[in-house]
């Protein structure tokens, strides 16, 4: 048989983006604790629904802690507080009767609120358009050993490709930076022997377009490793800091002349 | 030309190209700060060897030497102090609104605090140049010495009698335990805002970090201690 909790939750409550939001206290009773976090917000919303109140707005996808959708703040940490688990995967046994429980978006001027704990991350999206990607023909598989990788260097690579986007990196983060993010998403391609063709545009661009959408700078206080479901590492944003002080140089004194297209 | 100043003014107006350059200049910070403790640290050597230093100091190259120093080192706080207040400024608009729930989970206090602590190391700076170097409402420049036959500075003096006050000494302690805090975030942070540290060097470079901060707050705050409780007299 299993238990049941009765849970005091604060959660952030705010109709559009530019409305005023406050915390709004609601009683949630007899929840089963093998509910997931977001399963306790659906039994909270079915009853506000079923009360003629509007229901509490937020994100998700899978459910499964691979698609990066949920995004909230519990008790002041992202996805809450078990390690390296997303919101969707986090279950209400890790919590006991009687808690009071604070629910808040993301906050970060880069990420608007939507409505109540759903956020705008369209920032990530722009971010990768400016050179998350690699512009090759993806027709038809390649050859096996036709680009030569170590091991550990692909499995390092993958580290980083771990990263879902969730965006829990600028939700803790002091200074809402995107640094661990970026540097994933940049650090993935880099070590990769497809991605050096593009490297240091990548760099440049996707650090350029991470500033111009108003994420904080990194100080080096590594809240965003603690945070991410993935465990991404900082060591990415060694990388990316090192990556883009070479991608400089490279633009200001190596890179090729542009001769414009007619031959030399 | 103009694409090699387009790129460079790209890299300064980004953020990490500005946490870089307060990377590099917190370096050179942190060399003075150690060369300057190992000159000071001649008082204990007696009179002479700390009046002969500063002698040396001021005439090498006939007295050039000196100039360069400062002027090298007026622009790496210059630019150390207008970059990491613009950051500052930059990551606060990037949370407007707070968390109702606020919890840290790995930073530091120091590493919170490094406005703070970087504000009052230099109104520090400030006082201390106008005590030291100015000799702004004190006779200290009257104060010499002669070594070798050559009349100079007396150094030692002054340190005496400038940590004879309580206030003044009390001041010192509390400013380079502030700077203490800084480097003990400052130090590490710079390898990794350098592209240098790895999962290999990290833990080691933490460890320098407290370590080296440790080394400038026991070194520097011995001065005033010893002239408070008159060891150096
Ligand atoms: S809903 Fe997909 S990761 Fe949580």
């Amino acid at each position: 048989m299993s238990h049941s909790l009765n849970l005091q939750l604060k959660v952030w409550r705010q109709s559009s983006t530019n409305a005023k939001g406050h915390f709004q206290d609601i009683v949630a009773k007899d929840i089963p604790e093998t509910a997931s976090f977001l399963e306790m917000l659906d039994i909270v919303n079915q009853r506000i629904i079923t009360e003629g109140s509007d229901p509490i707005a937020f994100d998700h996808d899978c459910r499964e802690g691979i698609c990066g959708a949920c995004s909230m703040v519990i008790n002041g940490k992202p996805h809450g507080p078990e390690k390296a688990t997303t919101a969707c995967q986090l279950h209400m046994r890790k919590f006991k009767d009687g808690d009071t429980i604070w629910i808040e978006p993301f906050r970060a001027k880069a990420f608007p609120v939507i409505k109540d704990l759903a956020v705008d991350r369209s920032a990530f999206d722009r971010i990768m358009q400016a050179g998350g990607f690699i512009s090759v023909r993806t027709g038809s598989v390649q050859d096996a050993n036709n680009l030569p990788i170590s091991k550990e260097a692909a499995d390092s690579a993958m580290d980083a490709a771990e990263c879902i986007g969730c965006g829990a990196c600028v939700a803790s983060c002091k200074n809402a930076s995107a640094m661990l993010f970026v540097s994933a998403k940049a650090g993935q391609l880099n070590s990769l022997p497809q991605g050096q063709p593009e490297k240091h545009r990548r760099v440049l661009g996707m650090v350029k377009t991470m500033d111009e959408a108003g994420f904080g700078n990194c100080t080096n206080q590594f809240e965003c490793e603690a945070a991410c479901p993935k465990e991404i590492s900082v060591r990415w944003i060694t990388k990316l800091n090192r990556d883009y002080a070479l991608a400089t140089l490279h633009d200001a004194v190596t890179a090729p002349l542009s001769t414009g297209g007619g031959g030399d | 030309m103009s694409a090699l100043f387009k790129s460079l003014s790209v890299f300064l107006a980004s953020s990490v190209g500005k946490k870089i350059l307060v990377a590099l200049t917190g370096a050179a910070l942190v060399v003075f700060v150690l060369g300057h403790l190992i000159g000071n640290l001649l008082i204990f050597a007696g009179a002479d060897a700390i009046n002969e230093y500063g002698h040396f100091l001021q005439t090498a190259g006939h007295g050039a030497l000196v100039w360069v120093a400062r002027i090298g080192l007026l622009t790496c706080v210059l630019i150390h102090i207008v970059l990491t207040i613009k950051l500052t400024k930059e990551n606060r608009a990037a949370r407007e609104d707070r968390y109702g729930y606020s919890h840290t989970i790995q930073a530091t206090k120091s590493s919170r605090f490094m406005i703070f602590s970087g504000l009052i190391v230099l109104a520090f700076i400030v006082y201390h140049l106008l005590h030291f170097t100015l000799h702004i409402g004190n006779n200290y420049s009257t104060l010499t010495t002669s070594i070798h036959g050559e009349t100079v500075h007396d150094v030692y003096r002054m340190v005496i009698q400038g940590f004879s006050w309580w206030p003044a000494s009390a001041f010192y302690i509390f400013a380079i335990l502030m700077l203490c805090s800084h480097l003990s975030h400052g130090v590490s942070s710079m390898f990794q805002t350098l592209g240098l540290a790895t999962p290999r060097t990290w833990p080691l470079l933490q460890k320098i970090s407290i370590i080296y901060a440790a080394i400038i707050f026991i070194g520097n705050s011995s001065i005033p201690l010893a002239v408070l409780l008159g060891f150096v007299k």
